[in-house]
């Protein structure tokens, strides 16, 4: 999912960048001091959860769980996923620099509109219909993610419209993949841990 | 997980100001990943296979890293020579590669390569933690840095949890497949992960509160330029200066 240093146009970049920063502030600023073991601590969690590869068939794939961060932590999952990035970037040499702002809003975005379009709806007194909207939680944020991928890459140069589709195309199976363990998930949060989903908002 | 890979050694990058390497690395970057013509990039390289000298890495390490990296970009050279208008240059089937579509496909592996060797010869040689203050001595805010430093220091804790459930899972006999059972597991597994943050998260506030926390960290060791850190600043700047050049100014 991270596009690599040297391959996207100076507008692309610099888009993402701006884009980036506005998030990142918006998410600051939104962020309360107390909240902050919190907010990092769920940020490694996720890059832990990153490192966990899910066999499909002969292939497999990881976690990203982008629209899970999302779903606990709303605006504030901009910052999350800059940090995470920003570690990946330094531990492992995916992504890079220039591309920080543009790796970052292509997961993070997607991150916000989910919080946006599910959580609100997400109650205890409803698991069964939690369930379905982390399951779509999950598909349209892969989804979302991959075509901002694509994006990325076709307003850099027609000559990528091809590799673009077939990269949306290649993330169907992760895109199953993250709706199936982001219902699960929750539903395992709902049953043993159900003030988690509400925590970002009550301290 | 190893985190500092490349961060212990006694080379002259190592002992570099970070706050000079991240700068550095900056512009170096975005010159080269601005970068269109060849004498601008072949410069480029060279300055990166320089400084890859210069920190004295173990190459075999650094060749795995490149690895990772060029799987992305070999997925685009799948496509590029195929889809980039130009002169034909050989076919393959129905599909017709063009010149041009090969030394477009050709710059973009020079321009993530090249990018990627000064990042861990600049970047990696200096431990994470130390970046992260270098990072606060750079403008970056204050609560971004604490967040930074939040993750990478559970980063490694929640790691170990997980290896430890992990374990869990193999002693009872688990093996993932492409089933409900796997997927389910796995989804517990994260949700175990999530509880665990979020208890350790609740008794880090509690710590911090008890100690008086009010937004700020205060950082205990403090960065000194020396002249031989000014002198490799200035260095730089005039040889990324000069690949400006190469890329811009001279061809004209």
């Amino acid at each position: 999912m991270h596009i690599s240093e040297g391959v996207l146009s100076a507008p692309v970049l610099l888009t993402g960048a701006v884009l980036t920063a506005t998030g990142v502030a918006v998410g600051l600023k939104k962020m309360k001091n107390e909240q902050l073991p919190l907010v990092g601590v769920l940020s490694s969690a996720f890059f832990v959860s990153s490192l966990i590869h899910i066999p499909v068939g002969p292939s497999a794939v990881h976690l990203v769980l982008n629209g899970l961060l999302g779903l606990l932590l709303g605006w504030v999952a901009f910052p999350a996923i800059l940090v995470g990035v920003s570690l990946q970037a330094l531990i492992f040499q995916f992504g890079g620099l220039t591309t920080l702002g543009v790796n970052t809003f292509n997961m993070a975005m997607p991150a916000i509109l989910c919080y946006y379009l599910f959580a609100r709806h997400i109650s205890q007194d409803h698991p069964g219909v939690a369930m379905v909207l982390a399951f779509g939680c999950g598909f349209v944020a892969i989804l979302l993610s991959a075509i901002l991928v694509a994006l990325s890459l076709i307003f850099t140069g027609e000559s990528f419209v091809a590799a673009a589709k077939l990269l949306v195309v290649a993330h169907l199976p992760v895109m199953v993949v993250e709706a199936v363990v982001s219902a699960l998930s929750l539903g395992f949060l709902m049953k043993v841990r159900p003030e988690i989903l509400g925590v970002p908002h009550a301290t | 997980m190893h985190i500092d890979n490349f961060a212990s050694g006694n080379s002259v990058l190592h002992h570099l100001d970070p706050r000079i390497k991240i700068v550095v690395a900056a512009l170096f970057s975005v010159v080269v990943a601005l970068a269109d013509k060849y004498a601008c990039l072949s410069a480029a390289l060279c300055v990166s296979l320089a400084l890859l000298l210069l920190a004295r890495l173990p190459l075999k390490q650094v060749l795995l890293r490149l690895l990772a990296v060029n799987t992305f970009i070999l997925f685009l050279w799948v496509f590029l020579p195929f889809t980039y208008g130009g002169k034909e240059l050989f076919t393959v089937g129905p599909l017709a590669a063009t010149r041009e579509g090969v030394a477009y496909a050709l710059i973009i592996t020079v321009k993530s390569n090249t990018i990627v060797l000064a990042l861990i010869a600049l970047l990696g040689t200096s431990p994470v933690i130390t970046l992260g203050h270098a990072l606060s001595h750079l403008y970056v805010p204050d609560k971004l840095i604490h967040l930074f430093f939040f993750s990478l220091r559970y980063l490694q804790v929640l790691h170990l949890e997980y290896e430890r459930l992990r374990d869990a899972m193999r002693i009872r006999g688990f093996k993932p497949g492409t089933n409900l059972h796997t997927y389910r597991t796995f989804a517990y597994l994260v949700g175990m992960l999530l509880i665990k943050s979020v208890d350790r998260a609740d008794r880090i506030r509690k710590a911090m509160l008890c100690r008086g926390f009010h937004g700020k960290l205060y950082v205990l060791s403090h960065f000194e330029l020396q002249r031989k850190d000014v002198f490799m600043f200035v260095f730089m700047v005039l040889i990324v200066s000069g690949m400006a050049a190469l890329q811009w100014i001279i061809p004209k």
